[in-house]
C-alpha cells in the first residue's frame, strides 16, 4: 500500500504557471461528454423527448391537422410540415441542457470537479456537445419517421444536410441559453419548467406548424420575425419542400438562410459567455 | 516555514448571518495529521473548503504547500486530494468510471488513469463492486470510493472531511486502516471529524474549533494534560471499609465508594507517581488492591473544559467529572485497560 501512494515530491515553483493546451481542453471536453453519454446509457428515459416525441408529433401532427391546414402556394402538409417538426422538437430538446446542468450543480459531484485541476468550462462544453449528439440522433429519427410517412425532397444530398445542419446549429446556441437558465435554476425540476414557458411558445409562435398568413397581424410580425421560423423556412428551401414563408416581405422571411445563421452566431455568441460567467458566478463561495 | 504542508491565517467566513469562521489559524507540518475537531456547526467544513479552494474566505490567507490558495487555486488543485463530507461521486457510473473520470480530468492519460484506477479499487477492497453503478453502493463503499478519488492522482496534501460520519462501526474501522497506511506514506492530511476517538487514533496534532474559533491547539496527550483532571480507580482484593480513609489524603477530594464496597473512585487534579503513592498507602494499611487505574481524560472531557459544555452527540468521551458515582460506571471504564 504504501508504494502505491507514495508522495509525489509537490514543486510548486514549476506549478505555479498553469497553462493548458488546447489538447488539454479538449480531453477534459471528451472526457466529461462521454460521461454525459454514459448517463444517458443508464437511463434511456431520458431519451424520450428525442425519440418518442418526434414520432409522436410527427404522426399527429400529420394524420390530425395535415387535412385541415391548407398551405398558401400549395403543396402537400407532410412535405411542408417535416422541417417544422425538426425544429420544433430540436427546440424543445435543449431543455435537456437545461436539467442536466441544473442536476450536475444540485448534486455532490460539482464540487468534486472543482477541486480537480480541469479546465472547468469543460462541464458545459461537455454538457451542449453530449446534447448535441442527442439532437443528432432526434434529427434522425425525424427524417425516418417523415420519410416513413411519406416526406420526401428532390433537393440534392449536400442541401438536405445543410438543411439539417442549419437547424442542428440553431439548436446548439439555443442550448447554450437552456445552460443559463439551467445553471440558474434552484433545482432540475424548476429547469424542466423552462421547457413549457419559454420553449413550446417559442416553438409553436412561428411557420413550423403553420403557415404564419393566417395568424393576426401582430402575432405574424411576431411569427415571422422569431428565429425558430427563419430555421424553418431554411430548411424548407434547402430541401425544395413547400414553404409558404417565401411569400411574406420581413426580411428574415426573404433571407431564411442567412437568417437563420445569424440569429444562431448572435445567440451563441452571447450565450455562451454569459454561460460560463453564470457558471463562474454559481460555483463560487 | 518550509515544513509545513497547510497553512489557515485569520480566516473569517460569512454564509449571509451566519459566521462559519471568525478568525482561524493554524497550520499543519509536511509529512503529520492534523486532527480538526469539533462539533456540527463549528466551521470545519469551511475552513477544509477554504483550503480546497471550493470556497474565498472573507478575510485571512491560506496556503497549501506553498502556494497561496487565494492567488493560484489552479496551481493548488494539482497538490489536493479532497474526500468531501458528501460524498463527491458520480452516481451514474460505475466505481471505476469515476475514478478513470478522475484521473482524466487531472491530467492523466485513459491508459495511466485506468492502470491506477484498478489498483486503487484493488486496495480498498472494492474491485468486485468496480463495475456496479453507484447509486446501488452502501455508504462504506462510497466513502472508501470517495477516498480512492482523491489518491488517484498520488497528491502530497490530503483533505479528509469527516471520513467515517455516519458509517457503522466495521465500516469506521475500514476506514480507518485505510487512512493510517496513508499516513506512514508521507502524505500530509487534514482530517476533520466529530468523533474524539478517531483524532486521538489518527491525528498527531488536534485543533480544536468551536463557533469559528480555534479554542485549543496542542498534541492529543497536551490537551488531556490541559484539562487538568485524571481518575482513579481502585479495586480491591476484599471488602476494606477503612479504604476510602487511605487514598482520601492522596487524591485530594471526595472518594466515591462502590455499592458492594470493592471499588473506589476519584477525580484528581494531576497524578505524578499518583499510583505509586497509592501501593505504598494501601499497602502500609494492610489492604490488598487487585487493580488501580489512574485514566488520562478523555478528549471529550478536554472540550468539556475548554467549553463547559459536552461534544453533542458523542458517545465515546466516558470521562465527564463527576461521573465516578455508580456501578455501571465503574465496570464499563474497567474495560478500557489499566494505566497504572
Amino acid at each position: 500500500m504504501t508504494s502505491a501512494i507514495a508522495q509525489r515530491p509537490g514543486d510548486p515553483a514549476a506549478t505555479r504557471v498553469i497553462t493548458r493546451s488546447l489538447a488539454e481542453q479538449a480531453r477534459n471536453v471528451a472526457s466529461m461528454t462521454r460521461r454525459n453519454l454514459v448517463h444517458i446509457s443508464r437511463e434511456p428515459m431520458q431519451l424520450s423527448d428525442v425519440t418518442i416525441q418526434p414520432v409522436l408529433f410527427t404522426v399527429l401532427f400529420i394524420y390530425i391537422f395535415g387535412g385541415a391546414i391548407p398551405i398558401p402556394g400549395g403543396g402537400s402538409y407532410k412535405d411542408f410540415i417535416l422541417a417544422g417538426l425538426l425544429a420544433l422538437n430540436l427546440t424543445t430538446s435543449t431543455m435537456g441542457t437545461a436539467v442536466g446542468l441544473a442536476t450536475d450543480l444540485h448534486e455532490g459531484i460539482i464540487d468534486r470537479f472543482r477541486v480537480l485541476p480541469m479546465w472547468r468550462p469543460a462541464v458545459l462544453v461537455g454538457r451542449s456537445l453530449a446534447d448535441l449528439l442527442t439532437a443528432c440522433l432526434c434529427a434522425l429519427v425525424v427524417a425516418v419517421t417523415g420519410l416513413a410517412v411519406g416526406w420526401r425532397t428532390s433537393a440534392d444530398p449536400l442541401a438536405i444536410i445543410g438543411g439539417f445542419a442549419l437547424v442542428l446549429f440553431f439548436a446548439y446556441s439555443l442550448s447554450w441559453i437552456a445552460a443559463c437558465v439551467g445553471i440558474n435554476s434552484k433545482s432540475p425540476e424548476s429547469a424542466a419548467s423552462f421547457g413549457f414557458i419559454v420553449l413550446f411558445p417559442l416553438a409553436f409562435v412561428s411557420n413550423a406548424m403553420v403557415p404564419t398568413q393566417h395568424m393576426p397581424g401582430w402575432l405574424q410580425a411576431i411569427a415571422d420575425w422569431n428565429p425558430v421560423s427563419a430555421v424553418t423556412a431554411g430548411a424548407r428551401e434547402l430541401w425544395g419542400n413547400p414553404n409558404p414563408s417565401a411569400s411574406i416581405s420581413a426580411w428574415p422571411m426573404q433571407h431564411p438562410i442567412e437568417a437563420s445563421l445569424a440569429w444562431s452566431v448572435l445567440i451563441l455568441a452571447v450565450a455562451a459567455p454569459l454561460a460560463s460567467w453564470y457558471f463562474r458566478r454559481r460555483t463560487t463561495e | 516555514m518550509a515544513d509545513t504542508m497547510i497553512e489557515a491565517d485569520g480566516l473569517y467566513k460569512s454564509y449571509g448571518e451566519t459566521r462559519a469562521l471568525a478568525g482561524v489559524s493554524f497550520s499543519v507540518a509536511a509529512g503529520s495529521v492534523l486532527g480538526l475537531l469539533g462539533p456540527n456547526g463549528a466551521g470545519k467544513t469551511t475552513a477544509v473548503r477554504i483550503l480546497t479552494t471550493l470556497a474565498l474566505p472573507d478575510a485571512g490567507q491560506a496556503r497549501v504547500a506553498g502556494l497561496d490558495v487565494l492567488a493560484h487555486p489552479a496551481a493548488v488543485r494539482r497538490q489536493i486530494g479532497v474526500a468531501a463530507q458528501d460524498a463527491t461521486l458520480d452516481g451514474l457510473l460505475t466505481g471505476r468510471q469515476n475514478l478513470v473520470l478522475v484521473g482524466e480530468l487531472s491530467g492523466m492519460r485513459t491508459g495511466q488513469a485506468r492502470t491506477r484506477a484498478t489498483e486503487l479499487l484493488e486496495l480498498f477492497d472494492l474491485a468486485g463492486a468496480a463495475d456496479r453503478v453507484v447509486k446501488g453502493y452502501s455508504g462504506g463503499m462510497r466513502r472508501r470510493l470517495d477516498l480512492a478519488a482523491s489518491l488517484l492522482t498520488r497528491p502530497p496534501v490530503l483533505f479528509l472531511d469527516e471520513p467515517t460520519t455516519g458509517l457503522d462501526p466495521v465500516s469506521r474501522q475500514g476506514v480507518w486502516e485505510v487512512i493510517r497506511e496513508l499516513i506512514g506514506s508521507g502524505v500530509t492530511v487534514l482530517l476533520t471529524t466529530q468523533y474524539l476517538d478517531e483524532a486521538d487514533t489518527l491525528a498527531d496534532r488536534i485543533v480544536v474549533v468551536n463557533h469559528g474559533r480555534v479554542i485549543a491547539d496542542g498534541t492529543p496527550l497536551e490537551l488531556k494534560e490541559r484539562s487538568r483532571s485524571a481518575h482513579v480507580e481502585v479495586t480491591l482484593a476484599g471488602p476494606g471499609p477503612e479504604a476510602a480513609e487511605v487514598i482520601a489524603p492522596l487524591v485530594g477530594g471526595r472518594v466515591t465508594v462502590s455499592a458492594d464496597g470493592l471499588r473506589l473512585a476519584a477525580a484528581v487534579d494531576s497524578a505524578p507517581g499518583l499510583a505509586t503513592a497509592l501501593v505504598r498507602a494501601l499497602d502500609q494499611a494492610g489492604i490488598l488492591a487487585d487493580n488501580i487505574e489512574v485514566r488520562q481524560p478523555s478528549l471529550d472531557d478536554v472540550f468539556f473544559a475548554l467549553t463547559g459544555a459536552h461534544i453533542p452527540g458523542d458517545d465515546n468521551g466516558s470521562g465527564a467529572p463527576g461521573m465516578n458515582t455508580g456501578q455501571t460506571d465503574l465496570a464499563e471504564r474497567e474495560s478500557e485497560g489499566a494505566q497504572a
